[in-house]
């Protein structure tokens, strides 16, 4: 393979791989600390991407525009809807068994989708990237490489590097890893749980909401984009290990790398390679690669 | 007497349903036969999820795959042997549950759920992007296969009335065929797994081996559904495979009530009755476009008020009253 090409097809990977782990981090902290099944988690990344669509000429009627500031007022809508999604549906969960979670998130998905329908509509809709981002780089003397798309992986990596500073530095990070490791022993030492629980859901939909936001420019927007990346992103929660935000990371970068390499060498099984290499994993590693507690 | 009350009960129902298409109501003889399909599906899916413990996120896999392979083994302008055609699928379903099941059930819990889910994502793929099956748009099944032995048609399926009966009669064979393995030494292991796993163990059970021909076991079931399924309609899609197939069927088991065989049949009814409903503008009118949030509203508020499912509830009535009664006495 010719080294620029590779070099491409890297950047292409790292870049999905990124956007999964965005993802999937909330997934993964939601499902090690407040052991909910979260069905729903993908319709938050088709919200993300259609308020990215919706509010792109608001913002630029009221706001003045710029692209910024819609990524920002979706990032914060949508940590208000997971707010208040907690509050007024998840947290009656935590008593349930995983069967019920699961069942109820499944409804709960049918329900966004015709929201959607009702709201939006139901068609495939391009989402405007701005200006100083839609040209490309040279790399090389002839091939090119969107500029989009090298913007979309900064922004993961800064996020991403946010979340570590804010997991391994700060006095929430310090709560949110002890209630990954064990619920009971945090809320006996006075911590309280429910806002946790809360500030971590409503985190893990902002960050799904962003990955959607972002990513719409490139993907467009259309129905049943959260069902892909769902299972996608179940695969890699379960390689990377249950609650582990760095197997998150490992996983989703395996994936990402799995998926766009796999689509060159073996276009014909690119949409089964991903779901063998998770098989092959938990033959080795039942429980994931970094399983918490 | 009891016993034979129910005996009595049941007849009636089975010959009501039997003669039911003489009725000449078409539309509902369809869905009458969607429903005991789906009975059939969830049936096959209950002998996991409510008799063994192990939750299968990914049942449709095996409905699609026997599917397909009964629809793309027809010959494309005569009528197929089904009882080679019905075999064929029923083993390549079995196989393929063989193969995954034996990484699957390596795994326990919410993992499980995950890596039953992921398989069947794989085969979704498979049929949907590869062109074994005509990609994303399905393919059809122009002839109606029928049972014969060298040129003597045994029965001919192509009659809808026969087809009809013929559904009743897998669907009746099935239950009686889980009702059977259930008593049996081997059903009374896989509750034991259910109830309690590392005890088995202890006892001196070889879980594993267990687990997985209940595993094989339902999976060529649920493929027996999906042949079924892909004859009466004359056509296959790759969402028969989809996770919403599979999460849908898991939604019979457990809303009609876990761990009884007719719980699973019960769920069928009433989960295929709701879409019915709310998908129907005569009683709804604008909202039947809307149905799917209708039905996911119901679909909430049924798992929140019925955590033993719909053979659960007269049980559930039966406590809340007592318990009514019971606090003033205590006073």
């Amino acid at each position: 393979m010719d080294p620029i090409i590779f070099l491409i097809q890297c950047l292409n990977a790292v870049q999905y791989g990124l956007l999964l782990f965005l993802i999937a981090s909330g997934l993964t902290l939601i499902f090690g600390i407040m052991g909910i099944i979260n069905l729903a988690h993908g319709s938050f990344y088709m919200i993300g991407a259609y308020m990215a669509f919706a509010l792109q000429p608001l913002v630029a009627q009221y706001l003045g525009g710029g692209f910024m500031v819609t990524m920002l007022a979706c990032v914060l809508l949508s940590a208000v809807l997971g707010y208040f999604l907690e509050w007024a549906f998840y947290s009656y969960l935590y008593t349930r068994d995983h069967l019920q979670q699961v069942l109820m998130t499944y409804g709960l998905i049918l329900v966004f989708e015709e929201l959607r329908t009702i709201i939006i509509d139901n068609d495939v809709h391009g989402v405007d990237m701005p200006n100083w981002l839609s040209g490309s780089i040279k790399l090389g003397s002839i091939m090119t490489y969107p500029t989009y798309r090298l913007f979309i992986s900064v922004v993961c990596l800064v996020v991403a590097g946010l979340m570590y500073w804010l997991l391994t530095r700060t006095r929430l990070g310090m709560m949110i890893r002890a209630g990954a490791s064990n619920r009971e022993m945090i809320n006996s030492l006075g911590i309280d749980i429910n806002r946790l629980f809360r500030i971590v859901f409503a985190m893990g939909v902002a960050l799904a909401a962003l990955a959607g936001a972002i990513a719409a420019p490139v993907s467009s927007v259309y129905p049943g984009m959260g069902h892909t990346v769902l299972i996608i992103c179940f695969v890699v929660v379960v390689i990377g290990g249950i609650g582990s935000i760095r197997g998150a990371f490992i996983a989703a970068m395996l994936v990402g790398f799995v998926d766009t390499f796999g689509q060159i060498l073996f276009p014909q099984a690119a949409g089964v390679l991903v779901y063998l290499l998770m098989a092959a994993i938990l033959l080795f590693k039942p429980e994931g690669l970094f399983k918490q507690g | 007497m009891q016993s034979s009350l129910k005996i009595l009960v049941s007849l009636v129902v089975l010959i009501a349903v039997a003669l039911f298409p003489l009725l000449g109501l078409d539309y509902y003889t369809a869905l009458v036969m969607k429903i005991m399909i789906y009975a059939l599906f969830a049936i096959s899916l209950q002998l996991l999820v409510g008799c063994t413990g192990l939750v299968s996120l990914g049942h449709a896999a095996f409905f699609g795959i026997a599917a397909y392979t009964v629809t793309l083994l027809s010959p494309q302008y005569e009528a197929g042997n089904f009882f080679w055609l019905m075999f064929a699928g029923v083993v390549i379903a079995m196989l393929y549950a063989f193969i995954t099941g034996i990484l699957a059930l390596r795994t326990k819990g919410v993992y499980f759920i995950m890596v039953t889910l992921a398989f069947a994502q794989m085969a979704y793929y498979v049929f949907h992007d590869t062109k074994v099956g005509g990609g994303s748009d399905g393919i059809y099944l122009y002839v109606r296969p029928e049972f014969r032995i060298g040129d003597w048609v045994v029965l001919n399926l192509d009659n809808d009335y026969v087809f009809y009966l013929f559904v009743l009669a897998c669907l009746i064979a099935t239950w009686a065929f889980l009702a059977m393995v259930m008593r049996s030494r081997f059903g009374a292991a896989l509750t034991g797994i259910r109830v309690n796993e590392q005890r088995m163990r202890a006892a001196g059970f070889s879980t594993f081996g267990y687990k997985l021909t209940a595993y094989v076991v339902a999976s060529g079931l649920g493929g027996l559904a999906g042949i079924l399924y892909a004859v009466k309609d004359g056509y296959v899609n790759p969402e028969l495979l989809s996770w919403e197939q599979s999460g849908l069927v898991l939604l019979m088991v457990i809303l009609g009530g876990m761990g009884r065989l007719w719980g699973a049949v019960v769920g069928a009814v009433v989960l295929i009755l709701l879409q019915e409903v709310f998908q129907s503008s005569a009683l709804l009118g604008d909202w039947a476009i809307h149905w799917h949030l209708t039905f996911g509203l119901a679909i909430m508020a049924l798992v929140a008020l019925l955590p033993k499912g719909v053979i659960g509830l007269p049980q559930q009535l039966r406590s809340r009253k007592s318990t009514n009664t019971a606090t003033p006495a205590a006073h």
